[in-house]
């Protein structure tokens, strides 16, 4: 899709006034009470909005409105289970079951990172150092995610080149982050969470008004089911307000257990072991705190997932019913009571002559299956008569097949020119507040629990040092991968793995640390090797998709893209399935067979009296 | 129902829309049930967040 044209003068002064006035609060929030911290030492209460909107400013990124809103356009409403996970899990769960023992072990401990909390409940220095490596190698990735996600839909909406706007993309998170937008200024955080709220309930109103209604926004969107596309159709794709065909041991299941393993349990159960998402549990004054969060953390999840997942979807009704006219000759009839036909998309050689549209990925003639709205006779190149027919198609076929391409289609294409500035902002705001904590994350990891850890030097200027660097560096190599890695829905794929080694190495080790006496260190050791091992394993060998774009399985089977390609299903199903459930039962049976932590630091951890 | 013949498809609809409701009655419920205390420990946990934050 064409983009808007250039950047102007609005667009400028907008952008910048919006960037003045985030400037604004952060140095207003220094002035006073800024962070969730300073609130604490003063013994005063963060409002609930302002602790769960921070939150979910932190949770929902452009990876889950561009990524995940893309995935949505192309597989359909089957992702709205991911919504639902991450409002119950990510934030009911979360909250109610994880966010107090977190809270007050890391208060006991005095832990003030994600790896820390781990290393202080085991008294290990290998698992604060396995989870700081953990975090500043693969949280480049998810940030890269992120900047990937604000790029492509900057590069469609001004109508840049995407290196042009990755670059700008790039240069507005260092002077965000690099100066003070670490710092996490709650009051910035919730005027960016804000902004978010704003855009995304107009989008979801225009959507479903524009369509017609809810009802029958749906209804026109379940008649389309026999336009998916021919390769969707046969992973299993059974329309867009339909689950994909579930099965095992055939090709025609694939979609499946892409999205329910890949998509939406890595990324729906990663959340809970997500560090830059835990620490903020500890920075909660109470448990009544966390309890008034709840609400307004689970409406503000699902209008930010919810919506891009819903109008990712219908976005196919709305290019069938508006979208610009695209004209070819019939291939084939699909369904002739609808004008419902696979076209040969055709373009205008000369005037009044028509050739074939060639898809430069395949190199054939590009075929979309298409609403006909009109005929007309016109001469191919050679001359003949031809039947060229015109209509409209789902929004896979105006984004190319680029499914990060959807959704910024959608909003230049459907919405007005200043919704496309106001969704800029929006995801501006969600990428900065994410991004400031990935980067804060990176930093910590690398200086408190890196560096510190393994010199032995605490508290040090070196260690200042070596945040800064680390933080440099992780800004570095995200935009070196986003840069270089720009693949199908690249942006849900980064994510889903970070989630998914997260939730395979953390999750069990965490949660067992909270609520377990009985669990060892070297149980927990054991459990978090073993995670991350068996994911990597599957990354690089098993699931076709990864292992093919790093190219480690190719030299290791001569050609293949998965060591297991020859049974079907196999090479799409999540390593987080198989690794999560290995890191458990590890967990399990070491912590069975080796000695608990002596019953001074079990008491000290599990305390519920602490001094006042 | 809604335009949506899938069940799988519809109980993710439904289901998004209940476990927010869920969400905002458990926080209603609870908005005043539990202890809203800051220990010595608390806080001097959150003076040594805020040098970490500061130094940074």
């Amino acid at each position: 899709m064409a983009g808007h044209s250039a950047v102007g003068w609005v667009d400028i002064v907008v952008i910048v006034g919006y960037l003045l006035t985030t400037g604004y609060l952060g140095w207003l929030g220094y002035r006073g009470t800024r962070t969730a911290a300073d609130f604490l030492v003063g013994g005063r209460s963060a409002h609930p909005l302002i602790m769960a909107v921070s939150y979910g400013a932190t949770f929902i990124s452009t990876a889950a409105i561009v990524g995940f809103g893309g995935v949505a356009g192309m597989f359909g409403m089957s992702l709205l289970w991911l919504t639902f996970l991450n409002i119950g899990v990510g934030i009911l769960l979360a909250f109610t079951v994880l966010g107090e023992p977190t809270r007050r072990l890391g208060h006991h401990l005095g832990a003030h990172t994600f790896p820390e909390l781990l290393g202080a409940r085991y008294q290990s220095k290998a698992i604060q150092v396995l989870a700081g490596l953990l975090i500043f190698i693969f949280m480049p990735l998810y940030a890269a995610a992120v900047m990937t996600g604000g790029a492509v839909f900057a590069a469609t909406e001004f109508g840049v080149d995407f290196e042009v706007a990755l670059l700008v993309f790039a240069l507005i998170t260092a002077a965000y982050v690099i100066p003070g937008g670490l710092k996490a200024v709650m009051y910035t955080d919730t005027f960016q969470g804000i902004v978010m709220i704003v855009a995304m309930i107009y989008l979801l109103w225009f959507t479903y008004a524009s369509l017609g209604g809810v009802s029958e926004a749906h209804q026109y969107l379940t008649g389309m089911a026999d336009l998916v596309p021919g390769p969707l159709q046969a992973m299993g794709h059974q329309g867009w307000t339909a689950m994909p065909k579930f099965g095992w041991g055939a090709p025609s299941y694939d979609l499946w257990w892409t999205v329910i393993t890949a998509i939406i349990l890595g990324v729906g159960i990663g959340v809970l072991a997500q560090p830059q998402l835990v620490v903020r549990f500890m920075t909660v004054r109470s448990r009544r705190e966390l309890d008034r969060a709840v609400p307004i953390g689970a409406v503000f999840i699902l209008l930010m997932t919810g919506t891009p997942f819903a109008v990712g979807s219908l976005s196919n009704a709305w290019f069938a019913q508006h979208g610009p006219i695209l004209k070819g000759q019939v291939v084939k009839e699909i369904d002739p009571a609808k004008s419902h036909a696979l076209v040969g998309l055709m373009k205008e050689s000369s005037p009044g002559h028509w050739e074939p549209v060639i898809n430069p990925k395949t190199k054939q003639p590009a075929m979309a299956p298409m609403v006909v709205s009109g005929h007309e006779t016109v001469q191919d190149a050679q001359g003949a008569p031809l039947d060229l027919v015109s209509g409209r198609a789902p929004s896979v076929v105006y984004a190319k097949g680029e499914v990060d391409q959807i959704i910024p289609a959608f909003i230049t294409t459907a919405l007005p020119r200043w919704f496309g500035l106001v969704f800029f902002l929006c995801l501006l705001a969600a990428a900065m507040s994410t991004l400031s904590s990935q980067f804060h994350t990176i930093g910590t990891a690398a200086g408190r629990d890196l560096y510190e850890r393994i010199t032995g030097r605490h508290g040090s200027e070196p260690s200042v040092l070596v945040m800064r660097i680390a933080i440099m560096l992780g800004l570095l190599m995200s935009v070196t991968i986003s840069y270089n890695v720009r693949e199908e829905y690249v942006i849900a794929r980064f994510t889903a793995i970070f989630f998914g080694l997260c939730a395979a190495t953390f999750l069990p080790a965490f949660v067992a640390g909270l609520y377990s006496r009985r669990v060892t260190r070297v149980g927990a050791l054991a459990s978090m090797v073993v995670g991350l091992g068996v994911s990597l394993f599957w990354l690089l060998l098993v699931k076709s998709k990864e292992a093919a774009a790093i190219g480690l399985v190719q030299q290791v089977t001569g050609g293949k893209t998965s060591i297991l390609i020859d049974y079907p299903n196999w090479p799409m199903v999540d390593p987080v399935v198989v690794a999560l459930p290995l890191a458990l039962l590890t967990l399990i049976l070491v912590s069975a067979f080796t000695k608990p932590a002596d019953a001074g630091h079990l008491d000290r951890c599990f305390s519920r009296t602490p001094d006042l | 129902m809604l335009g949506i013949p899938d069940p799988m498809v519809l109980a993710a609809f439904l289901g998004c829309i209940a476990v927010a409701a869920i969400s905002v009655i458990y926080g209603l419920v609870r908005r005043n049930a539990a202890v809203d205390e800051v220990t010595r420990e608390d806080r001097a946990w959150a003076i040594e967040e805020k040098k970490v934050e500061d130094e940074l």
